[in-house]
């Protein structure tokens, strides 16, 4: 190992919420901040989403140009953004990571680090789709990169999987690069997506969206032929198509997570956290869609400035909190972020996801027998965020165990 | 240095025509580079190296401690081991000698146990032993629980059967071999001489060994032998994400019983947890697809054998034909009146015995007639390092120093840097294809599958890796 390098703090991952954190740390003195990016380029997801819904309501972005903002305003407060360089592991002890990049590896030593990893959507192979293993087949990220930001050829007909909003996305992004969008095929019983949205893609641009339906097997040597999809009712088809997306069912990328020995939430599978982005480690906190897969990048940047704060609190002397009590969900929720509670701590919004469509549900509130809250949302579709204040924070008891998040 | 994908073939009659670039042909070839006064064709229908079951196997470099006895399998299995060891240590192949453990989950199994290391003792392995529960849990802590015992094989190692293909054609085409990949045999004969007519044109050969794996009825069909039948044996296989390694420490054997053989669950060098394969007997050469009933059969047996496997991702899903032949030993055959060899039914122990194989045809090719000539060693080559076990070029600073291009990496999963790629891209047998590619490198053969890394390695694939 290599004499480390010391800085204040080390921000690993430059998407928004890494560099929203950034920014924030430098402007507040918070002294010698860097951020630590393996790819070419700073930004993030960002970086390759052309559609828009980026920035303000007020002054809308696209993608790139909202990543490039960010990268600015980091660099601008004073911080340092190193491309190319990959955190690879952590030292024993402390908040002190290994990397390496053109310049050699380096151990960098800092008194706060903030994980801001993001996330990605699970492969093919996760996700256990059988048949053969033909060109063709890529997730949303790898197809948007190769049409935006290489120009590259990326078939002529394809077949998206998911009808979620990166569905869309992706389908999107298929038209852009000239090619047919066969179909969107969907296990869920309608799309995840506004109403317009779903009506423009159908009926707008002549997208069949295939519901109850799932991609049972891919075909083809090669290069992919086409997907076998079985619709709920026992129907079986063959889509012939030359290009395959697998959209959403996103993960946080928690490798570092991992390998630090960070307590993960079982749910989220990312680093379980409170209200505050405290991870288990001392000196290591967390923000973005790392926590929580995935948010909007303007909610990831919005936690990283709260993240931000919290690591000034810390860098001035104030305590490591404890880790408090977990939260967990029970089916059909399938996770909640953030995942632990601490009753005198500050308030949180929590984000959820459901597996399937809730009509108008109540979440109730549970700590072993005791009701602590219930309250009622507006209707919840998979891969859409669902949402609950924490008005009974004041009413958990800290040794009272888990809280349950249920729908009845 | 001759490596050609299309256009047509040399005219000029070859010494000798192997057909079939598995890690069984790329052997033969080397062997036969050895001497060189002969002019070789290695013929190739797929349009690389190892495109076979050598690409898609469990990866094991076998001791043949449970061979039939006697047989030439047995022979070559084990002087194999042993040469591909030491060839392995010299051109920087990763092998790890993990051990295996036969684990015995019922009372049957454990008392086949004995018998199994009675059994490596005549096949001249004796450094086997009983395990009971206590030391077989100490071992393997992560267990599933009811298991009875097992029979520790030290020798039992893994490696990476696809730098172990492309090291043998490697060295082969520096010392003089052609390669012909994109070149299908469509019909063979012999009259003072061997005629191929191929997918790319005539190719003659004075000698001819057929090393066509899968297709090596067929081939042998077509120069007038009867002597086996090819059934493909589908093995699916599921590789699980490099969190999963620390679960388990050796190859987890099953016992054979009557009922079956089960399946392994064994660590890769390149740091994943495999389970498979299964064994489906099938009529289809092609059927290298993974099915969902396949894939829930083995899910339901690794969940015993180590339930925390499944909390883990799969990284890949593969599935690879076995060239089985209805008999428990190879079907080498010289046939001296054709000038030709036969090197049929190599089934899953292949790859262990590729190197004893090269030999033994290399024989029974001077049998049929053939004059070798004089032998001049070839040069040693280094292969790039794909193992976890050993300093991959992410942590070498010593080579990043020289070379900045090996700390910037391209996939992150796999910590696959530019230099690699662009190595790869320039090397004597380059990738044809994006697989290609990920079989030299990993690159993209991680837990993220090219949600990252796709496009740009795509990119420097197509357009070349210059900074």
């Amino acid at each position: 190992m290599t004499a480390p390098r010391r800085v204040d703090v080390l921000v690993v991952g430059a998407g928004p919420a890494g560099l929203a954190a950034a920014a924030r740390l430098a402007a507040a003195g918070a002294g010698r901040v860097e951020v630590l990016e393996r790819e070419a380029e700073p930004g993030g997801v960002p970086r390759h989403c052309m559609h828009g819904g980026f920035g303000t309501w007020i002054r809308p972005l696209t993608g790139p140009a909202y990543a490039r903002r960010l990268t600015e305003a980091a660099e601008r407060a004073g911080a340092t953004v190193r491309t190319r360089v990959t955190a690879l592991d952590w030292a024993p002890t402390g908040p002190v990571l290994t990397t390496v990049g053109p310049g050699g590896p380096e151990t960098v030593e800092a008194r706060a680090v903030v994980l801001a990893t993001g996330a990605r959507e699970r492969p093919r192979t996760a996700r256990l789709v059988p048949g053969t293993r033909p060109a063709g087949v890529c997730t949303t990220g790898e197809l948007q990169q190769a049409v935006h930001l290489f120009g590259q050829h990326i078939g002529t007909r394809a077949v998206v999987v998911g009808a979620a909003d990166v569905g869309y996305a992706a389908a999107g992004t298929v038209r852009a690069a000239g090619a047919r969008v066969v179909a969107l095929v969907t296990e869920h019983p309608r799309a995840q997506t506004g109403r317009a949205r779903a009506q423009a893609a159908r009926l707008g641009h002549g997208i069949p969206l295939l519901t109850d339906t799932t991609v049972t097997e891919l075909l083809g040597h090669g290069r992919l032929s086409g997907v076998r999809v079985r619709h709920r009712d026992g129907r079986t088809a063959v889509l012939p198509c030359d290009t395959v997306v697998f959209t959403g069912d996103f993960v946080p990328d928690q490798e570092l997570a991992r390998r630090g020995g960070l307590t993960l939430d079982p749910g989220t599978r990312g680093p379980a956290v409170g209200a505050t982005p405290h991870t288990s480690r001392p000196g290591v906190f967390a923000a973005g869609n790392v926590l929580h897969a995935v948010e909007p990048a303007a909610a990831a940047a919005r936690e990283g400035v709260r993240a931000a704060g919290a690591v000034l609190d810390f860098l001035a002397g104030a305590p490591w909190p404890d880790p408090g009590v977990p939260v967990t969900v029970e089916a059909p929720l399938r996770w909640i972020a953030p995942n632990r509670v601490t009753p005198a701590g500050p308030p949180a919004r929590y984000v959820l996801r459901t597996e399937i469509t809730l009509p108008r549900p109540t979440l109730y509130v549970h700590q072993g027998a005791r009701l602590l809250h219930r309250e009622r949302r507006g209707t919840a579709l998979p891969d859409r965020t669902l949402t609950l204040t924490a008005r009974w924070h004041d009413r958990v008891d800290p040794d009272g165990g888990e809280v349950r998040v249920s729908t009845g | 240095m001759t490596v050609t994908a299309d256009g047509p073939l040399p005219s000029t009659p070859y010494d000798v025509a192997i057909v079939g670039a598995g890690v069984v042909g790329c052997a033969i070839a080397r062997e036969l580079a050895r001497h060189p006064r002969l002019r070789i064709a290695l013929v190739e229908a797929q349009d690389d190296v190892g495109q076979g079951t050598s690409k898609a196997n469990t990866a094991i470099l076998h001791t043949g401690f449970d061979a039939a006895p006697g047989t030439l399998e047995a022979r070559l299995v084990r002087e194999g081991y042993a040469r591909l060891g030491a060839y392995a240590a010299e051109t920087g192949i990763p092998v790890e000698r993990v051990g295996a453990l036969l684990v015995a989950w019922d009372e049957e199994q454990l008392a086949a146990l004995p018998r199994l290391a009675e059994k490596a003792e005549r096949n001249a392995y004796p450094d086997t032993a009983l395990l009971g529960p206590a030391e077989l849990y100490a071992r393997e802590p992560h267990l599933g629980p009811g298991a009875l015992g097992a029979l520790h094989i030290p020798g039992e190692s893994i490696i990476c059967p696809w730098t172990t293909t492309l090291a043998y054609a490697t060295q082969a085409v520096r010392a003089g071999a052609d390669l012909h990949l994109n070149t299908a045999v469509r019909a063979a004969t012999w009259a003072d001489g061997h005629r191929l007519t191929t997918s790319r044109g005539t190719l003659r050969a004075r000698h001819l060994v057929n090393a066509a794996g899968l297709h090596a009825d067929t081939l042998d069909r077509a120069l007038g032998h009867e002597d086996f039948t090819v059934t493909p044996r589908r093995g699916q296989l599921l590789v699980h994400d490099k969190f999963a390694r620390p679960l388990v420490r050796h190859i987890l054997l099953p016992v054979p019983t009557a009922l079956g053989k089960g399946v392994l669950v064994a660590p890769t060098v390149y740091g994943n947890v495999l389970l498979g394969p299964t064994a489906e007997d099938l009529d289809d050469k092609r059927a290298t697809g993974s099915t969902a009933e396949g894939l829930a059969a083995l899910r339901d047996q690794g969940r015993r054998i180590l339930p925390a496997l499944l909390d883990e991702e799969v990284t890949a899903v593969y599935a690879g034909l076995r060239a089985a032949t209805g008999q428990e030993d190879y079907r080498i055959t010289a046939h001296p009146g054709q000038a030709y060899v036969t090197v049929g039914g190599i089934r899953s122990t292949g790859l262990t015995a590729s190197l004893a194989i090269a030999a033994h045809v290399a024989g029974l090719l001077a049998g049929t007639g053939l004059d070798l000539g004089p032998v001049r060693e070839p040069e040693p080559v280094a292969m790039p390092n794909l193992g976890e076990a050993f300093p991959r070029p992410y942590q070498r600073p010593d080579l990043i120093a020289a070379d900045p291009e090996y700390g910037t990496l391209v996939c992150h999963c796999e910590r696959v840097s530019r230099g690699e790629i662009r190595d790869a891209l320039a090397g004597p047998i380059p990738p044809r294809t994006l697989a290609g590619l990920r079989r030299r490198t990993r690159a993209g053969a991680g837990r993220c599958q090219g949600f990252y890394c796709g496009a740009a390695v795509r990119e420097l694939f197509e357009r070349g890796a210059r900074p």
